[in-house]
């Protein structure tokens, strides 16, 4: 199981990913700079990514939490999202996202 | 301006919970704490990223939110009356002939200290920039991160980016010394306090400032005078803003800070310190909390607590070389329920 990151750089490559750990942690398992400040409590919107077209839809919607958090997020674009709300699941196999500078 | 020279036996950089049960290990020994942070407040990330988000693993409280525990951490060390220099960050520390540090602030404030403290958690709290192109030609001149005196912005065009408590508060408190008030946000919903988010909406319906939806894309200008930005609408088409002073609130972020410039070893913006001292590489400068690195570590608030309790006998060790220190519970010790103010 995999999800397909492409780095600050526009590098893209597949990540191994482990059921039940949220897309932040998968990230920066792997060695990337993906901020994470909190830890994954939504407090921080140090995560944030852009989630690709194919996949947004395929997502749960930002619940109120994350959105407010995105709010902290100075440029956001509309498949943005906290990757840090994004737990792995099996669906989610082969899930892209695109790591953004976050201020 | 000259500052007088405050001196001190301990200097604590970041008034986190580690800083601040330092104060309390540290006041058991006597000695003098001056602590300095960023933020406006005590508490670190427990005071600025989880206020009220509850915390599970502090020996004895089985519950206790972020910034309850703040509270208690305040009470505790009040016995020591610990002095707080907020909204400065700590930029020079420099080592002085007779042995003692200098600690210099962006603010100009000066402290001589025995000892120093690096309690700095994951680096100092700063505001997140927005990453606009050109934008740091700006910074300084219109567009600021945070607003000091109120008088720098009368008269302005101001336009206000966010939907946060900072955002709506400064919203509401230039509109009445701004020339214009504008204010971005990207929906129409707020993080701000309800009761903020009425007040802007009320300033909107008197038309004493304007409400616009979008995200700023490009800033237009010369020499660092803001003139106007480009906005990506919410439907996707471009607009323009007039305005000559922009202030985007975002949130903060930490990051490392001067720390680096202080000749201290660093791993991976971290300090590594010995466990038995929690002293850095310069005899002196102690490291607690989430800053510092040791195999092992645990970025655990009890784990700093630890740090704290075992780094102020090495502190008082090199404060008072010729001292002898006894070992001494609170419980039994009448000599410390004294400091403490309970016997
Ligand atoms: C959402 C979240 C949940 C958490 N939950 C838990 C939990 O359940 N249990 C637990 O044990 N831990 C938890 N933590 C971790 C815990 O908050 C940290 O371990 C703790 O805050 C570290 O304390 P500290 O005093 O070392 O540093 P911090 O709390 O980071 O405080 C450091 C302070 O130093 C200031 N500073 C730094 N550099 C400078 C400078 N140059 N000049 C001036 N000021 C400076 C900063 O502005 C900051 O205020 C959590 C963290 C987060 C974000
Ligand atoms: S890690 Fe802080 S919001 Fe995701």
């Amino acid at each position: 199981m995999r999800i397909v990151l492409v780095d600050q750089k526009g590098v893209e490559q597949a990540l191994e990913a482990a059921e039940g750990w949220r897309v932040m942690e998968i990230i920066r398992e792997h060695g990337f700079e993906v901020g994470g400040l909190c830890g994954g409590a939504c407090a921080c919107a140090t995560c944030h990514v852009e989630v690709h077209a194919e996949w947004a839809g395929k997502l749960h919607p930002a619940n109120d939490d994350e959105e407010a958090m995105l709010d902290e997020v100075p440029v956001l674009s509309p498949t943005s999202r906290l990757s840090c709300q994004i737990i792995y699941t099996e669906d989610l196999n082969g899930l892209a996202v695109k790591l953004v500078a976050n201020g | 301006m000259t500052q007088e020279t405050i001196s001190t036996d301990v200097v604590i950089i970041g008034a986190g919970p580690c800083g601040l049960f330092a104060v309390f290990e540290l006041g058991l020994l006597d000695m003098k704490c001056h602590l300095i942070d960023i933020l406006d407040r005590s508490g670190g990330q427990c005071a600025e990223l989880y206020p009220e988000k509850p915390i599970y693993d502090i020996p004895g409280l089985p519950v206790v939110s972020g910034q309850e525990l703040t509270d208690r951490l305040m009470e505790q060390a009040a016995p020591f009356k610990p002095e707080f220099h907020y909204n400065e960050m700590v930029e020079e520390l420099e080592k002085l002939p007779d042995g003692r540090w200098r600690v210099k602030t962006d603010g100009g404030l000066v402290f001589e200290a025995k000892v120093v403290v690096i309690a700095a958690g994951g680096g100092s709290f700063q505001p997140k920039k927005p990453p606009i192109p050109g934008i740091e030609a700006y910074e300084g001149k219109s567009v600021f991160y945070a607003v000091k005196r109120m008088e720098t912005f009368r008269g302005k065009n101001i336009l206000i980016s966010g939907g946060g408590d900072s955002a709506l508060d400064w919203t509401i408190n230039l509109q009445p010394v701004a020339a214009s008030m504008q204010l971005i946000h990207r929906r129409d919903g707020f993080r701000a306090a309800p009761d903020s988010v009425k007040k802007m909406h009320a300033l909107v319906d008197e038309k004493k400032m304007q409400f616009h939806l979008g995200q700023i894309t490009a800033l237009h200008g010369d020499n660092g005078q803001l003139e106007g930005v480009t906005v990506k609408g919410n439907d996707g088409n471009d607009f323009q803003l007039e305005c000559d002073t922009l202030l985007p609130f975002f949130g903060l972020t930490m990051k490392l800070g001067p720390i680096a410039n202080w000749g201290l070893n660093l791993h991976e913006n971290l300090i590594p310190v010995d466990t038995e001292k929690f002293q850095t590489n310069v005899p002196g400068i102690f490291a607690i909390g989430d800053i510092n690195t040791y195999p092992g570590k645990l970025k655990l608030i009890l784990s700093g607590f630890h740090e704290a309790a075992l780094m102020a006998q090495a502190a008082f060790r090199h404060a008072n070389p010729d001292a002898k220190l006894t070992f001494q519970y609170t419980t039994s010790s009448t000599s410390l329920q004294k400091k403490l103010g309970v016997a």
